[in-house]
């Protein structure tokens, strides 16, 4: 299938862009060695450092070992990451965590809590959505829509702090934050998933009004079917490009939204990584993450546009240009 | 047969002149009757959420803009005697403080309007900057098509496939955080999303026949794209600059949090935020309130934009500008 | 009864039951809607009736208030947000104050329609198989295969070739003639008494409407059915209708069976429609276009809405709108002068 084979293609030049804009930007804030080791570092050991990393090797050439390491699963060692109490000459040799092994372990509790925040969200919006389609104008169709540009003007972390007040300090039914349970994904996944619900709910509910004036509604009522059928099936299925797109552009957006929330509620995921290896300074903790984040988004679009084939009969895999 | 009858009962020609002015009259200028400013004003009066809207984002504005003036207390004056007051309450040297104390014993209110300025003006400069980039490249792109079309959209397509946030994080990181940091990285970040809707509207209207009787009447290309192209797409990009006025007021906010924003002791709702989380359990007002300022700038921005795009929708915005009626039952 | 019905459509015009009770009938029928210039009467008092197994012919510019008329009556549109007033009785009952449950029994089982651009209103990603079939599987509770076996039936009526392997195929992969049929046989899936043609044929070539008018009037006749066909075009109507009702501005201009109507056209619309008919038989004269376009419905002018086109104008027509009257049996115009028309051409 030339297409698939196509937009693979572009998926794997937008992961090669991200790649070389991580490591060259990284490369700006300055020597590694001084990062990792701290202005009072002594020259020596500095020196010794740089040997040992590669890093008096040309700069080309660097980049390269890089992304060669990349392909084979390597994104670098961490010198900061459990490393507070070892002395400087533990790494000089070049040990260190590998950054790898801390983004895999951290990647399936985001996955859950992505998972959880928009598959509820992605829910509830349709329902919404659908709903205020089918009575424009109604208190229905008014509630869905102050409500949803309610949820999207809120700013995700500190719709996180006060949940937290709200039912875990003052009414104590759920946890402050943390990992376990099922019941500590409940908080978290809400202050996430307001975003998306908002955003989800309005473009179902413009594209289902579209989809409602269109001329097979009417015969579709014309023969007599039920609303609901009408509805469900014949309109939903075609709002259903715009209502795809717009939720793989906010899983895109979901990710950063992860970030803060997971810091918010102390969820052990890849955001809450981030955001240590930030205060850090940890910068291949930092690169590693960047790069895993990427790769997922990247990922998601191309599964959203293969999506649009299915929805859409008259776009075929092959003959697909824009 | 017909010339028989026609003759016969031809009108009186005493009446023809009139009926003919009559004609005139009613396909001419009655028959696309206009929308006049006075229908949108009468739409924006009876609706009564987006009127408020209005009213709240522009005292908003007065507040923010009159910070220097308005503001009660200096935001960033330190009364260490009278931290966490709870709002509503009074100092025992007399001094009111209507939304309380933080931390540190400045007035909350004072920081709140002061952060406004901040908060909102990164918001707008970035929307405008942003808005200046995208829409030069958009409708240049849209124009001249080609090779440049080509390389401007594919960097679009493939910035907006990118979680823009993350991104900006990682450039915040390198050079630092800061006011013009922030427009900076939300001018790269946010171009793309006004280039790709100048260059689409702007494809719309190049194969339009007005387009087509400047470009024959010699006029340059940039006059076109200016003086033709520009002005047809006001609508829709005013109702995306809303939007994204919203949207980088929230980002401020995240990235405040995350310690790239204004350096204290400056005030920005999001560093307020970010502040007052220490102590969220005893002072819930130091969290609740700038958030809920975000929020509800935020939330009117969107409904003013909402509003907007209805009423200049042509297919719907019949709906919106109709009068709505009165309850009377009498026909079925 | 067949034979009866085979005559009958040959000798168009010629109506055999006269005194049968209509099926429906439509009394003072008014639409109207509030738009941001003020509200607009899209249907003005309008009244007709049908019989069964005849063909009623609505004959009128676009704007002219024919099809909302009909979608109101379909109920496809209602009460909120347009204003409907009048009474549309089907054996006796009124279904326009019948509650949205029963009305929607109606659909499909009592009286179906189909519409002008046949793409458009079929749905783009569903397969044919399924919309020709859906009604018939969720009204008549039949199973998935008896309803696709009822459709390649129902397709086969419709002449739809080797229906079975079409099943699966989408409407964007047939022509307009094709998907016109697909139409039909949707809206045959109930076997409606009535169907109401909106324009069927508007958006198709020469050729595949005079296919398509062929195919409607044999299963018309092969099921008893009503048709109602409403059309700009009054050729279509002189071939297969038995009574036509012509409109003008949302309210009816006249009404008359064919053979009347093309005889003693009382309305001067009418007579300036069909002097702007092409006829095989006529002597060739030049065709008469009418002077002047339609009104918009916000700007409906006083009076007589045909006054500023009209030849035979009056300043009587400025002031006072002409009600329908009854020139004879089964043919009424809304003219001041409706009388002295009809006597001119009658004398012709």
């Amino acid at each position: 299938m030339p297409y698939l084979v196509r937009r693979a293609g572009h998926s794997a030049i937008m992961l090669l862009v991200v790649v070389s804009f991580v490591f060259f930007a990284g490369r700006m804030i300055g020597d590694p060695a001084i990062v990792m080791l701290g202005a009072s570092a002594s020259d020596t050991a500095l020196e010794q450092l740089r040997n040992n990393l590669g890093l008096n090797d040309p700069l080309l050439m660097q980049y390269f070992r890089y992304v060669g390491g990349l392909v084979q699963g390597d994104l670098g060692v961490s010198f900061r990451y459990g490393f507070a109490q070892m002395p400087a000459e533990r790494f000089m040799d070049g040990g260190g965590t590998p950054v790898m092994g801390l983004v895999l372990a951290r990647l399936p509790q985001t996955l859950y809590l992505a998972a959880v925040a928009l598959g509820g969200a992605l829910a509830l919006a349709l329902v919404m959505g659908c709903l205020a389609a089918m009575y424009p104008r109604s208190w229905i169709d008014h509630l869905v829509n102050v409500l949803s540009l309610a949820s999207v003007s809120v700013v995700q972390f500190w719709l996180g702090l006060v949940l937290i007040v709200l039912f875990a300090v003052h009414l104590g039914w759920l946890p402050t934050g943390g990992y376990g349970s099922w019941y500590h994904v409940i908080l978290p996944a809400l202050a996430l998933g307001a975003r998306p619900l908002g955003r989800v709910a309005q473009v179902t509910r413009s594209a289902m009004l579209d989809e409602m004036a269109r001329p097979y509604v009417a015969a579709a009522r014309a023969k007599g079917l039920p609303e609901h059928r009408i509805v469900s099936v014949h309109a939903l299925k075609n709002a259903g490009i715009p209502v795809v797109t717009i939720t793989g552009d906010e899983l895109v957006q979901l990710v950063t939204g992860a970030i803060l929330v997971e810091t918010v509620f102390g969820w052990p995921g890849i955001g809450h990584l981030l955001v240590e290896a930030l205060n850090n300074r940890d910068l291949p903790v930092l690169q590693g993450a960047i790069l895993a984040v990427a790769t997922l988004v990247i990922v998601v679009n191309l599964l959203v546009d293969i999506t649009y084939t299915y929805l859409n009969p008259k776009v075929s895999l092959s003959s697909r240009e824009n | 047969m017909t010339q028989k009858l026609l003759a016969k009962t031809e009108p009186d020609p005493s009446v023809v002149p009139t009926q003919n002015a009559n004609v005139e009259g009613l396909y001419d200028e009655e028959r696309a009757p206009k929308l006049t400013w006075k229908i949108y004003l009468r739409a924006l009066f009876s609706d009564r959420v987006t009127l408020i809207a209005a009213l709240f984002l522009i005292i908003m504005a007065v507040s923010a803009l009159g910070a220097q003036f308005l503001a009660p207390f200096d935001p960033n004056q330190i009364d260490i005697m009278n931290r966490f007051m709870p709002p509503l309450s009074m100092t025992d040297a007399g001094q009111f403080h209507l939304l309380g104390t933080d931390q540190l014993g400045r007035d909350v209110l004072s920081r709140l309007m002061h952060g406004a300025q901040v908060s909102i003006s990164i918001g707008f400069l970035g929307a405008i900057c942003s808005g200046l980039l995208g829409i030069t490249l958009g409708i240049i792109a849209g124009y001249k098509r080609g090779l440049f079309e080509d390389i401007v959209m594919r960097l679009v397509d493939g910035m907006q496939s990118l979680p823009s946030l993350l991104i900006a994080l990682f450039v915040l990181f390198i050079i630092g955080g800061g006011y013009f940091n922030l427009v900076l990285v939300f001018t790269f970040l946010q171009w793309t999303v006004f280039c790709r809707m100048a260059r689409s509207l702007t494809l719309n209207l190049r194969d339009s026949n007005f387009i087509s009787a400047a470009r024959v009447l010699g006029c340059t290309d940039a006059r076109i794209m200016l003086r033709h192209i520009l002005p047809n797409m006001v609508a829709p990009l005013m109702v995306l600059f809303t939007l994204e006025v919203a949207i980088l007021i929230l980002s401020e906010a995240s990235l405040s949090f995350l310690g790239f924003g204004v350096q204290p002791p400056n005030a920005s709702w999001g560093r307020m935020i970010a502040s007052g989380r220490d102590h969220i359990n005893t002072a819930w007002w130091l969290v609740t309130l700038p958030g809920l300022a975000i929020f509800l700038t935020a939330l009117a921005l969107n409904l003013l934009a909402g509003w907007c795009r209805a009423v200049s929708d042509p297919v719907h915005s019949s709906r919106w500008l109709t009068p709505k009626r009165k309850q009377n039952k009498q026909e079925g | 009864m067949n034979a009866m019905t085979e005559a009958r459509t040959r000798v168009t015009g010629d109506r055999v039951d006269v005194s049968a009770a209509p099926i429906m009938s439509v009394e003072g029928l008014s639409v109207g809607f509030d738009t941001p210039h003020g509200p607009v009467q899209a249907v003005d008092n309008v009244s007709w009736s049908i019989r069964k197994g005849e063909t009623l012919g609505i004959i009128g510019e676009s704007g002219s208030g024919k099809s909302v008329g009909l979608e109101t009556i379909m109920g496809l549109i209602t009460s909120p947000p347009a204003r409907i007033s009048g009474q549309v009785l089907l054996d006796g009952q009124d279904i326009l104050s019948m509650p949205q449950r029963q009305r929607r029994q109606l659909r499909g089982d009592r009286m179906a329609m189909i519409f002008q651009d046949a793409l458009a209103a079929l749905n783009p990603s569903l397969t044919i198989g399924t919309q020709i079939s859906e009604v018939y599987r969720i009204r008549r509770g039949a199973s998935r295969q008896a309803a696709l076996d009822k459709a390649v039936e129902l397709m086969d009526q419709v002449k739809i070739p080797s229906a079975r392997s079409r099943l699966k195929a989408y409407p964007h992969e047939f022509s307009g003639g094709m998907c016109q049929r697909v139409m039909i046989a949707m809206a045959l899936a109930m076997d409606p008494e009535i169907l109401i043609a909106d324009e069927p044929t508007t958006a198709l070539d020469v050729t595949v409407q005079r296919q398509i008018m062929d195919l409607l009037q044999e299963v018309r006749r092969e099921r008893g059915m009503s048709l109602i066909l409403v059309t700009h075009d009054l050729g279509v109507v002189a071939e297969c209708a038995d009574r036509a009702v012509v409109m003008y501005s949302g309210r009816m201009a006249e009404t008359a069976t064919m053979r009347d109507l093309f005889r003693t056209p009382s309305h001067p619309y009418t007579r300036a429609l069909l002097q702007a008919m092409p006829r095989v038989d006529a002597r060739l004269e030049r065709l008469q276009a009418i002077p002047g376009t339609p009104p918009t419905l916000s700007h409906i002018p006083s009076g007589c809405a045909f006054r500023p086109r009209c030849t035979f104008a009056q300043p009587r027509c400025a002031e006072e709108k002409p009600e329908l009257r009854m020139l004879a049996a089964e043919h009424s115009a809304a003219c001041h002068f409706a009388e002295a028309i009809r006597e001119e051409t009658s004398h012709d």
